[in-house]
């Protein structure tokens, strides 16, 4: 693979002295690629692509993200965090601000945008994920999906290469899965480097270049989606899909 | 077969529920218990207001008369003592013919304070009002220039400095709380241990043991004629102290914010000061404005303790003004209600604006 814009060599990490929560994760995403990440709850998937923008640390390994290496380094890790956006499962908009501050926020304060400008680009985003129209709203007058598309409007506001979900769609109601995951889909389709944690296993079976399946701290399996599902490997697979097939 | 939609008109109900006698009603003889605490409690006020009527207002003396005062001991109010020391109480021991000075010093100060607090003047031109506003006040009290007689600090009195002492703790008291706050939050174990020192030392002692260290203590440890100015010292021991019980009241809003919030913000790129100051404090702070002005209004009562270290501020210009003159002194019930009454002003005001701020803060918060 040439020049991988993320890369995971031999990473652990540990929560205290005891929990080791990533097992030797050795990991390589191409730019533009689209990887889902599922694994049963405590398996460290969160976890992995946490430490990508550096919200975890990780105490031994190496992890590179478009060339800059994370480590304790304030600018290393600022400059890392412009170029990933993240998506979280409980949405973790600012409920003091607006919807369109919310959005303008993150360009006009790290990225030095001009105001205008910023609540522009913000619009345009708000259009893109269907929601232009609540602007002016405070994020708790949305219902859940709404507030997860401004969420992945937000993120995208600086214009990220890599944009991270962690359990998007695991706070919605079932009626507001689809919502979000279309909205995630339209962006698939556009190059932009995508992991995602999620037990959606259409949306991988549709959108993923490649699924990773976590146990244990450990990436067990990875593959393709089509081998990944109709003719998984190893015996911890096969049980954990009858488990989310199996009904 | 389909069956028509056929809409009941709408009646009024059965029983009113809305207006004056059923909410006499339901809130005053709602059950046989409540019956009985209405009438008991109307009984007292049918026993007592007319006596309180008759002493505070149809049996006073309101003139500045000793005599008439001496007279209607025990029956009637002498609100006469409040005309007679009127500049006394307020002013303290300032001096009687520049009192003037204090009145303007004190009348740009709270009206800078009103400005202040009122939305529409959040305007950087503020900062400049306070930049202009408070060394003015300064200047007017302490005097020494254009021909205006020097009046030395502890000359200064009464309400003016009442005011002058709640109004800068306040100010200076409120940042230091956030940074100590913040500090003992921090993940720095040196800084948050300072913090930690800091915040328990202060509150393992009483105010006025801080305010006698101040006034007496600190300046054995200085060269002589170097002591800072006593008012300086007290108003630093006072915004030491309130700062700590602030920061408090403020950590308690910073531990309610979800760490999903720091973590979006971290996500976004913001650095720590940019996520405290945008994300954190907004929304921490709203969510413990009945604390802070909890302890605003703490501040304001608190002056009152100065008088120990020789400062009369309005209580000590009171006690001053009734006990250096035997013919008033019997007075001081009145003079002491006249006080309370200054300061449940200042205090109410100071609640009824909170509730005006959380109001303002609600609206983000209403579905």
């Amino acid at each position: 693979m040439a020049d991988p814009i993320i890369s995971f060599e031999k990473v652990n990490k540990w929560y205290g002295n005891n929990f080791h929560v990533l097992r030797d994760i050795d990991l390589f995403v191409a730019a533009g690629e689209r990887i889902v990440i599922c694994g049963p709850s405590g398996s460290g998937k969160s976890t992995l692509i946490r430490c990508i923008n550096r919200l975890e640390e990780h105490q031994e390994g190496t992890i590179r993200v478009d060339g800059v290496e994370l480590t304790d380094n304030i600018k290393a890790i600022e400059q890392v965090r412009k170029e990933v956006g993240m998506v979280f499962q409980q949405f973790n908009l600012f409920p003091h601000l607006t919807v369109l501050e919310n959005l303008t926020l993150a360009p006009m304060w790290v990225g030095k945008t001009p105001k205008a400008e910023a609540e522009e680009r913000a619009m345009q985003q708000l259009t893109r994920v269907k929601i232009a129209e609540q602007a002016q709203k405070y994020p708790l007058q949305l219902s859940g999906g709404q507030q997860q598309r401004v969420a992945i409007a937000r993120a995208l506001c600086l214009t990220p290469k890599v944009m991270l979900f962690d359990e998007p769609t695991s706070a919605l109601d079932p009626e507001m899965i689809k919502e979000v995951l279309d909205v995630m889909i339209e962006l698939a389709g556009q190059g932009i480097t995508m992991l995602c944690v999620t037990h959606e296993m259409a949306f991988a079976k549709a959108v993923a270049n490649r699924v990773i399946f976590m146990d244990q701290g450990q990436i067990v399996e990875e593959n393709n989606p089509h081998e990944f599902f109709d003719n998984p490997k190893s015996e911890r697979t096969k049980d954990f899909l009858s488990k989310i097939l199996g009904h | 077969m389909s069956s028509v939609f056929e809409p009941i008109k709408p009646r009024t109900a059965p029983i009113k529920t809305e207006g004056l006698i059923p909410w006499i009603r339901t809130n005053l003889f709602g059950g046989w218990s409540s019956t009985a605490v209405t009438l008991v409690l109307m009984a007292l006020a049918v026993y007592l207001v007319p006596r309180l009527l008759d002493w505070a207002v149809f049996k006073a003396v309101f003139a500045a008369n000793a005599d008439a005062c001496q007279a209607a001991r025990g029956i009637g109010a002498c609100w006469g003592v409040i005309v007679e020391k009127f500049r006394l109480i307020i002013f303290g021991r300032y001096p009687y013919e520049d009192q003037w000075r204090p009145e303007i010093a004190t009348a740009l100060l709270v009206a800078l304070l009103i400005v202040s607090c009122i939305r529409r003047f959040w305007k950087p031109w503020l900062a400049v009002l306070w930049i202009v506003v408070v060394p003015l006040f300064f200047l007017l009290m302490g005097g020494g220039w254009f021909g205006l007689e020097p009046v030395s600090t502890d000359q200064w009195g009464g309400l003016p400095l009442t005011i002058m002492l709640a109004t800068f703790g306040i100010v200076l008291a409120y940042p230091i709380a956030i940074v100590v706050a913040l500090g003992r939050r921090s993940n720095l174990p040196a800084i948050r241990s300072l913090c930690i020192v800091y915040i328990e030392l202060i509150r393992g002692v009483p105010l006025i043991s801080v305010l006698f260290m101040a006034s007496f203590l600190f300046p054995l440890f200085m060269p002589v004629g170097k002591t800072p100015d006593v008012l300086l010292r007290v108003l630093v021991g006072i915004t030491l102290f309130s700062a700590a019980y602030l920061a408090e009241v403020v950590r308690g809003g910073l531990q309610a914010i979800p760490k999903g919030q720091v973590e979006a913000a971290q996500s976004l790129g913001l650095s720590y000061w940019q996520t405290q100051r945008k994300i954190v404090l907004p929304q921490a702070l709203a969510m413990v404005v009945p604390g802070i002005m909890n302890s605003f209004i703490a501040i304001f009562k608190d002056t009152s303790l100065v008088t120990i270290v020789s400062l009369y501020e309005l209580t000590g210009a009171m006690s001053l003004a009734l006990n250096s003159d035997a013919e008033w002194r019997p007075f001081k019930i009145e003079g002491y209600l006249f006080i309370a009454f200054i300061y449940f002003i200042f205090c109410f005001a100071m609640s009824r604006y909170s509730l005006w701020i959380e109001h303002q803060l609600g609206r983000s918060r209403t579905r």
